[in-house]
């Protein structure tokens, strides 16, 4: 859940300054569209490929149906069994990689421009017609059920499936992605089957290809690729309802450190404050050694190794969240310390040094992103399935320019919520009384 | 295949095998300290490295966690630098850095755009020489990586086991003591170890500078010598001699149990040689004999395990043959339900003493050699992780050679190569076998 939550922060950083990178949007005969930047220097090429939908399409007493049936994608398709397929891609050099999250399900694929059809034939069957052979199936729960035991006794994963549960409720956000060990047992091959053709569709498709390849090559590859899937899938669930009772609730596990996770209600990607927001985070807990929690929890009184903030903008949600560990008898006092410096900065906002150094990292650190055809496309195919203009690149920065410090502090004031901020606390902690759940 | 199975034994990739040697230039400045550029012109970043041959197990008895607690206490002040404006510095230009700490070195990274390498440089050599500790940054410090320890050791029992597993490993080396620090030990690092440390390691010619990117060889030759070029060097350097390895003429076996165990699993590993600098063809058929038995789906373990027994649901084999001493290879088999760790080890012997008889399947090795190939290809495209490999390399006793050669030497390895090391590494008396497990039930 963490890394979910720390990719979209990503993605919301990953923009631009002078970037020299040229985005082409291309269409296929089919209608698929994609965004393309050539880099020709090396002969391979990065394909991102996100469906929207993701673990939050599964009914409840399905969850788990979604990341089940994204993990056997590449477990036999087509006339290849899952030892074929994983011969036939070994012996391409190519590399996919099939992942899920709440609101995608998310292919990464890399392959040689020298065998570039034979690797994107496979990827096809992968995504169109795969086998979900009975052996495999099995083989590969039997897996997903080993790390949900293992996720039962692990304190970040229990503080998170606590959280969610209590923040989301019965909205699909709600439970865990990967489902639970009851449920994952007892999903049926026609389960997955209806996962598949819920979820792949091209209804939903956001593609951003970076390489060795030519707009009329990825014209053609994106209908070979892609075009055989359903029109339309699953619908999407509906806007999450958000339970933030400003507590802090215990979850007791025999553990030295406890583990705790911390949010508030957080601020839409199309919000005019989004901006605001976004600088005003990393000055509070925005994961540099320079945010106030970094230097107050860490630095100053060595109370952690890591404190982070981060906002978290689902398609459904919007949370700002955060993140600490702490020794079972030092973590009431790293509590204390991070609603401390919430009320702080709500009461008195930022100052225009921490302003202008935030706005400096901020727009210095864009270009570094774009260091890699992988990262590239990352970004360029997240840009889509935020609905940021295929030009956004050149205007983000001057988008953190333009927040002044009346802005900001303004914003501080009305978003930071230090009543709502909440904690769920996974471990033995001394001097933090366990709440009824 | 599930990936938080490689997220959770740690899979190594296959040798990452180096650039084109043209986009490569080194020279070493007049006190010693090596440089590497690697030019990647695609973007107008650059990765600004100083790599130290001082690791974890160069410390001294008695301290261990030192090299990593030295490691947090650099990003305190100098003579000239406040605590905290190393890294504020580099954030207000647009950069980020960090540092890590291994058994064999320590370096320390700011990943910056193109034009302000020079201020980098004049920070970091400030660092080599100028560091001022107070009291108060010790305290507050080593209560950080104690809180580190917790977060990454104390709080999960796989990493507790393999601590002792190390430790049951290795006889005589400081391999056997965890990097970040024995706990007790931890406790009492203070201000004269950090500093001891520090004043033996810290020098141009212990040092390695490596930076990748958008830069010219000739610019970074220039603010090196500007900058680390007036650093004297350590004329006390001590030689890298640490205590080596016995012979080990007696099988290991342990069992850890853990109350947070939910998935017990076996782990045997075997004491085997490293990359030597001219002499890389055993690590070499050591790393493709990783990738035969476990280096994924088509792999002999899965094969025979996961696929055809069904007794496992997650099977691995490992080995970094980058290493100054002797190294392990791992294997790791989580049993399928209702099979014993007893059941699972046994498979596990027996499925390798059939590949020691049958042999390599002339198919796969061809399979793995073209993704070797491939791996060249792609690995242009991360100048980040070409400069790591560089840095990793030089301060675990190999040269900027013996990296470029590294893609050749993997592939001339032949079948009979591959097991010729599988014979001499499988030594049940070099062996640690680790059975973790949940709490014992009693009756």
């Amino acid at each position: 859940m963490i890394r979910f939550v720390w990719a979209i922060v990503l993605l919301c950083a990953a923009l631009p300054a002078r970037a020299e990178v040229t985005i082409q949007e291309v269409t296929s005969p089919g209608g698929i569209t994609a965004w393309l930047v050539e880099e020709h220097s090396i002969p391979f090429t990065a394909l991102e490929i996100r469906f929207r939908g993701g673990a939050a399409l599964d009914a409840p007493e399905k969850k788990g149906a979604t990341s089940l049936m994204v993990s056997l994608l590449e477990e036999g398709a087509g006339d290849l069994d899952a030892r074929a397929f994983a011969k036939a891609t070994e012996s391409l050099a190519a590399s996919f990689r099939y992942d899920t999250s709440d609101d995608a399900v998310r292919i990464s694929a890399k392959f040689l421009t020298e065998n570039r059809d034979q690797a994107v034939a496979l990827l096809r069957d992968s995504l169109v017609a795969p086998r979900f052979d009975e052996d495999a199936v099995a083989r590969v729960r039997s897996q997903l059920l080993s790390i949900l035991q293992s996720d039962e006794k692990d304190p970040r994963a229990i503080a998170g499936k606590q959280f969610d549960a209590m923040v989301y409720g019965d909205h699909p956000y709600g439970m865990p992605q990967d489902g639970t060990v009851e449920i994952v047992g007892a999903l049926t091959r026609d389960d997955l089957l209806a996962a598949h053709e819920g979820a792949l569709a091209r209804d939903r498709i956001y593609v951003g290809a970076v390489g060795d390849i030519t707009p009329e090559e990825l014209a053609i590859l994106l209908d070979t690729l892609l075009g055989d899937l359903p029109a339309t899938g699953a619908p999407l669930p509906g806007p999450a309802g958000v339970t933030l009772d400003g507590g802090t609730h215990v979850v007791p596990f025999p553990t030295p450190q406890s583990v705790a996770i911390f949010g508030q209600p957080g601020i839409d990607r199309d919000d005019p404050d989004f901006f605001a927001a976004f600088i005003l985070d990393h000055i509070l807990g925005g994961g540099s050694f320079e945010s106030r929690l970094m230097q107050e929890v860490r630095e100053k009184r060595g109370l952690t190794y890591g404190v982070y903030s981060y906002l978290v903008d689902k398609d459904q949600a919007q949370l700002w969240q955060g993140a600490v560990s702490s020794a079972n008898d030092r973590v009431a006092q790293a509590v204390r310390v991070i609603r401390d410096e919430w009320q702080k900065m709500r009461d008195s906002g930022v100052t225009a040094e921490e302003l202008q150094d935030a706005k400096t990292y901020l727009t210095g650190a864009y270009p570094l992103r774009f260091d890699g055809n992988g990262p590239i496309a990352n970004i360029i195919v997240a840009m889509q399935m935020e609905g940021l203009p295929i030009d956004y690149i050149d205007t983000r920065n001057e988008k953190i320019e333009a927040v002044s410090l009346d802005d900001i502090n303004r914003v501080a004031q009305e978003l930071l919520d230090p009543d709502r901020l909440t904690f769920v606390v996974v471990g033995q902690p001394e001097g933090l009384e366990p709440a009824a759940n | 295949m599930l990936r938080l199975f490689t997220l959770m034994f740690g899979l190594v990739v296959l040798a990452n095998p180096a650039l084109a040697r043209d986009d490569v230039t080194t020279f070493t400045l007049d006190n010693g300290m090596d440089v590497v550029v690697i030019e990647d012109h695609r973007a107008p970043v650059v990765v600004h490295m100083v790599w130290y041959r001082a690791g974890s197990a160069d410390e001294p008895p008695g301290s261990s966690g030192v090299a990593h607690f030295l490691e947090h206490l650099l990003f305190k002040g100098t003579d000239t630098l406040a605590p905290g404006e190393f890294s504020a510095t580099v954030a207000r230009n647009g950069g980020s850095d960090n540092a890590f700490t291994s058994y064999d070195y320590t370096a320390y990274f700011q990943r910056v755009a193109a034009d302000r390498l020079d201020l980098m440089m004049q920070m970091e050599a400030d660092r080599m020489v100028n560091l001022k500790l107070s009291e108060e940054d010790i305290a507050t410090e080593r209560d950080v990586i104690i809180e580190e320890r917790n977060q990454r050791v104390e709080n999960d029992p796989a990493s507790l086991f393999r601590e002792q597993k190390n430790a049951a490993q290795y006889l005589n080396h400081r391999y056997g003591v965890p990097i970040i620090g024995w706990r007790h030990e931890m406790e009492a690092l203070d201000q004269a170890k950090a500093r001891a440390f520090y004043d033996r390691y810290y020098a141009p010619n212990n040092a390695i500078l490596v930076v990748a990117g958008d830069v010219q060889p000739d610019a970074v030759r220039a603010l090196a010598e500007q900058y680390y070029g007036p650093l004297p060097a350590n004329p006390d350097l001590p030689t890298r001699a640490r205590p080596q390895e016995p012979p080990q003429t007696s099988e290991r076996r342990m069992v850890f149990r853990d109350a947070r165990v939910a998935q017990p699993y076996v782990s045997r590993s075997y004491l085997a040689p490293e990359r030597d600098s001219g002499a890389q063809e055993k690590a070499a058929a050591l790393s493709i004999l990783s990738e035969i038995l476990g280096g994924g789906t088509t792999s002999v373990l899965t094969e025979k395990l996961q696929f055809d027994e069904k007794v496992a649901v997650f099977t691995g084999a490992y080995y970094s043959g980058t290493s100054l001493d002797d190294t392990t290879f791992d294997f790791v088999i989580v049993p399928a339900p209702g099979v014993t760790l007893e059941d699972a080890e046994a498979a596990l012997d027996r499925v390798i003493g059939e590949f020691l008889e049958t042999g390599v399947d002339p198919e796969q090795l061809d399979r793995i050699k073209m993704q070797i190939r491939a791996s060249q290809i792609y690995a242009r495209d991360s100048v980040d992780s070409l400069a790591n490999q560089y840095g990793r390399a030089l301060t675990q006793g190999l040269t900027v050679e013996d990296v470029q050669a590294w893609p050749d030497v993997l592939q001339a390895v032949t079948a009979e190569d591959v097991m010729a090391a599988a014979r001499d590494v499988f030594n049940r008396k070099t062996s640690v076998t680790g059975y973790l497990m949940g709490e014992e039930v009693t009756q």
